[in-house]
């Protein structure tokens, strides 16, 4: 029952936050100079004013701009994102045909944090001021200091032009016409640099996180418990100290699921990753107003869902939250 | 035998010099940051359109290296004496990729759609009527003669759309075809991904036997020069048309496996400058534009900003051009003439060594050609006493609203002369295309009725050399009253492997001509 009302709950919030999200992007957006019409004409390399008038009143950019948020709003709310200014193409259809990029390279850095980030933080703890602890240390605060754009460059040099091993750009080759099996090898090998230079930043968080929370839960007295009652070392590691000490983990990754998604613009520009991020940016620059709103509408949404997949999670680690409700 | 034969081939092939085995098929990956909104360009002009555009739609003509039209989907073409009529004369048995067959009906159809959805509006403006007398003979009929007619029939403007497909009274401009095309030309489209590849495959039914060479051609859409350039560099991709950078270009020059080239870019004709609002209270004044002029030193520019990759530009038409008139006015660095010319317009220097103040426009994307160029003016000009202020613009619409509303002082701006100057050119010069609200109109105001009258002679003047002489006093007259301060040529490149591409293209239009002589190993 309380998971139906929690669900529920958060789809009412999802309503009024998306409706949120979209009447203040629309404003932003149309704040912005420049419209649509000047970007054609920009693209074109030139145009008359009669062509810029008529592209404008193809796209109703001509009517006054609640009229425009007004007819966008009642569009949305049936489900029509509407079509791209800037493609002539129904807006669902770009997005579909990047939101898979998207969520496979954010998922993989995502688990490639939280795990990698855990055990090393785990790692770390067991020995402060060890050798690996201080490796761990130094390693995190390298990766945490980084910029995005400049670690994905710089693997790119590495990995893909001084010792070419990986592949660069784009989700999978698209000259090799690969199908099947291969095909996904091939995209499994272009998603090693990306997701490993978005991961890497939350790697370094998480393992510092893990690190100062076990330290900590070590300290306990149900791990000395644990300890005095015979317990293997093992289980009192992962069994008593690791699962309370993940907590702080699991919050943060839900939290940073949305600065997950926008450092994912950096690292799609950078790797040529066909995803939402970079489509967003594009559509900003073209002043593409329904593309842009279209993959806040996906974004804010998947966030959403992340935030209530977080929760959920929570709820299967810590049993007193389950137990509270 | 065969072996003999083959050993017999080789040794042709390697005394007339091929390095690449002209072998049929393979893959070309072409590289660029040019995203296209659709292909069709009937109705939408620009690189990013004109790149797989030319490969999925034959024009009557194309241009070899040298500006001669070459026959191409027409098999000849004729003016009339007085120049009032061009016959094309189409080559028969071309179908278009669905097969219907290629008419005169659709040349007719092409053009008049062109006419009245292309941005570029003096292409076939005079173009009265288009009579078809039978399926394969085309006669246009002019309101003047009009001397850039087959420059405008030729790749990237005059594209032959299918009038089976196109004509069903559909708003051409956004057409649900322009995505998902019906052609005519050497390469039809497999697959369009917006913003991230173009698959094109070969025409099997090409009207010119044994091409294209080709069998496919992936166009990948970048998002990150710098990412482009690496996977050039580490061979991912064959091609990079429209390079830009001259530290991209000085890397991949680097490259033992690298050909770069600044071949191919005559028609596109891109010029950096600096432009005036002529109607400004300061710039107004002719003496004050000259003496601008006369402060920037292009050599820095050209060699110091832009690694000696670019050349400085002298006038209103590109240097690769046959209108080009060289030894004008060409304003060489001379701090005390611009001094001079101050004082006499009444702009004394203040105690502070500051005449007056101005703002520049820029947009700082663009780092090498406006970004550098702006902070490098900004202490030159100081040298003469103008303190300028530079005002970045964050995208390329804010800055376009800005211009295209005659709200700046001075601005940094490049500008495509698209081939015929009466396409290019005209358009920055000519006092009835002062508009507000359009981009790469005469946002300067700039309006002389003498450079009108000639630039108006020169675009209906059949005679070569005639056309020539009154573009050259045109350009004359525009240089010296300085509307804009030709600052300097882009740096375009073709960077190619040239181990495994050959015939690359390097004719006026570059890559954005048919890629069917093309080959790859």
């Amino acid at each position: 029952m309380s998971l139906i009302w929690l669900i529920g709950k958060r789809l009412l919030y999802a309503v009024a936050l998306i409706t949120a999200v979209l009447v203040l992007n629309f404003s932003l957006l149309h704040l912005a100079p420049g419209d649509p019409a000047d970007v054609i004409a920009g693209e074109m390399g030139g145009a008359t004013a009669e062509l810029l008038a008529e592209i404008r009143a193809l796209y109703g950019l001509d009517k006054p701009f609640l009229v425009q948020l007004g007819m966008y709003l009642q569009r949305a709310y049936q489900g029509d994102l509407g079509m791209s200014f800037y493609y002539n193409l129904p807006v669902v259809d770009l997005i579909l045909q990047r939101l898979p990029a998207t969520i496979l390279l954010v998922f993989t850095a995502l688990i490639f944090a939280t795990v990698g980030g855990t055990v090393l933080g785990v790692l770390a703890a067991r020995k402060p001021g060890g050798f690996t602890s201080s490796m761990v240390t130094l390693l995190s605060l390298v990766g945490y200091a980084a910029p995005i754009f400049w670690t994905g460059l710089m693997l790119i040099i590495l990995f893909g032009v001084v010792i070419p091993f990986f592949p660069i750009s784009g989700l999978y080759n698209v000259a090799k016409m690969a199908t099947g099996l291969s095909w996904v090898v091939d995209i499994a090998h272009h998603l090693v640099l990306p997701s490993f230079t978005l991961g890497v930043v939350y790697l370094a968080l998480y393992s510092r996180l893990t690190r100062a929370s076990m330290l900590e839960v070590m300290q306990t007295d149900y791990v000395r418990t644990a300890r005095a009652k015979g317990a293997h070392e093992r289980t009192v590691y992962l069994r008593h100290a690791l699962r309370n000490a993940i907590l702080p983990v699991v919050t943060m990754a839900g939290l940073q699921f949305g600065s997950l998604i926008s450092g994912a613009v950096l690292v799609e520009t950078v790797f040529n990753w066909p995803g939402l991020g970079t489509l967003v940016f594009e559509s900003v620059i073209a002043r593409d107003y329904p593309t842009v709103l279209g993959v806040l509408f996906f974004s804010a949404t998947l966030v959403i869902a992340a935030n209530l997949v977080t929760d959920l999670v929570y709820r299967m680690i810590d049993p007193r939250i389950r137990l509270r409700d | 035998m065969k072996r003999i034969m083959l050993a017999a081939v080789a040794a042709t092939m390697m005394l007339s010099g091929i390095a690449v085995s002209s072998a049929d098929g393979g893959t070309l990956v072409l590289a660029t940051t040019q995203k296209p909104r659709h292909l069709n360009p009937a109705v939408q002009s620009g690189i990013a359109t004109a790149v797989p555009g030319t490969q999925i739609f034959a024009t009557p003509v194309r241009f070899d290296e040298n500006w001669n039209p070459q026959p191409y989907l027409a098999e000849s073409w004729a003016f009339s004496d007085d120049g009032m009529a061009l016959t094309l004369n189409l080559r028969k048995g071309a179908t278009f990729h669905d097969g219907h067959p290629i008419t005169s009906k659709d040349v007719a159809f092409s053009i008049e759609t062109i006419k009245a959805n292309h941005p570029f509006k003096t292409m076939f403006g005079p173009v009265e009527a288009i009579d078809t007398p039978d399926d394969h003979t085309a006669v246009l009929r002019l309101s003047a003669p009009h001397p850039a007619l087959l420059l405008a029939l030729s790749s990237a403007l005059g594209v032959i759309i299918p009038e089976h497909i196109y004509g069903d009274g559909q708003d051409p401009k956004a057409h649900p075809r322009n995505s998902d095309t019906v052609g005519s030309g050497p390469f039809k489209l497999a697959e369009f991904k917006p913003g991230e590849h173009i698959i094109l495959e070969k025409n099997e039914n090409f009207f010119l036997e044994g091409y294209p060479k080709l069998d496919r051609i992936i166009i990948k859409n970048y998002k990150d020069v710098t990412s482009m350039v690496l996977a050039m560099d580490s061979g991912e991709v064959d091609m990079l048309p429209f390079l830009a950078g001259t530290r991209d270009i000085a890397r991949l020059r680097k490259n033992a496996s690298i050909e770069v080239t600044d071949q191919g870019y005559a028609a596109v004709g891109p010029i950096n400058w600096l432009a005036f609002n002529t109607k400004h209270e300061i710039f107004k004044d002719v003496r004050v534009r000259q003496a601008v002029a006369y402060a920037i030193d292009r050599d820095f520019i050209v060699n110091a900003l832009h690694s000696g990759f670019s050349t400085a530009a002298t006038g209103p038409i590109h240097p690769g051009s046959p209108f080009f008139a060289p030894g004008v006015e060409s304003y060489a660095l001379d701090l005390d003439k611009a001094a001079a010319l101050l004082d006499e317009a009444g702009y004394p220097a203040g105690s502070d060594g500051v005449r007056f103040s101005v703002e520049l426009d820029y947009i700082p994307a663009f780092a090498e050609q406006q970004k550098s160029v702006a902070e490098y003016l900004r202490p030159q000009l100081k040298k003469v006493g103008i303190a300028v202020e530079l005002r970045a613009s964050p995208d390329f619409p804010s800055w376009a609203k800005r211009v295209s509303s005659h709200e700046f002082e001075l601005t940094m701006d490049i500008v495509f002369n698209w081939g015929d100057p009466v396409i290019g050119v005209h358009r920055t010069y000519v006092c009835s295309n002062i508009r507000q609200g359009v981009i790469w109109s005469n946002t300067q105001s700039y309006c002389n009725e003498e450079v009108d009258a000639l630039l108006d002679a020169a675009g209906k003047e059949i005679d070569q050399a005639k056309r020539q002489a009154l573009y050259r006093q045109a350009q004359q007259i525009i240089v010296d009253e300085v509307p804009l301060a030709f600052l300097n040529t882009l740096p375009y490149h073709t960077a190619y492997n040239k181990n495994k591409v050959g015939n690359p293209p390097l004719s006026i239009w570059g890559a954005m001509a048919p890629l069917d002589k093309v080959t790859v190993q």
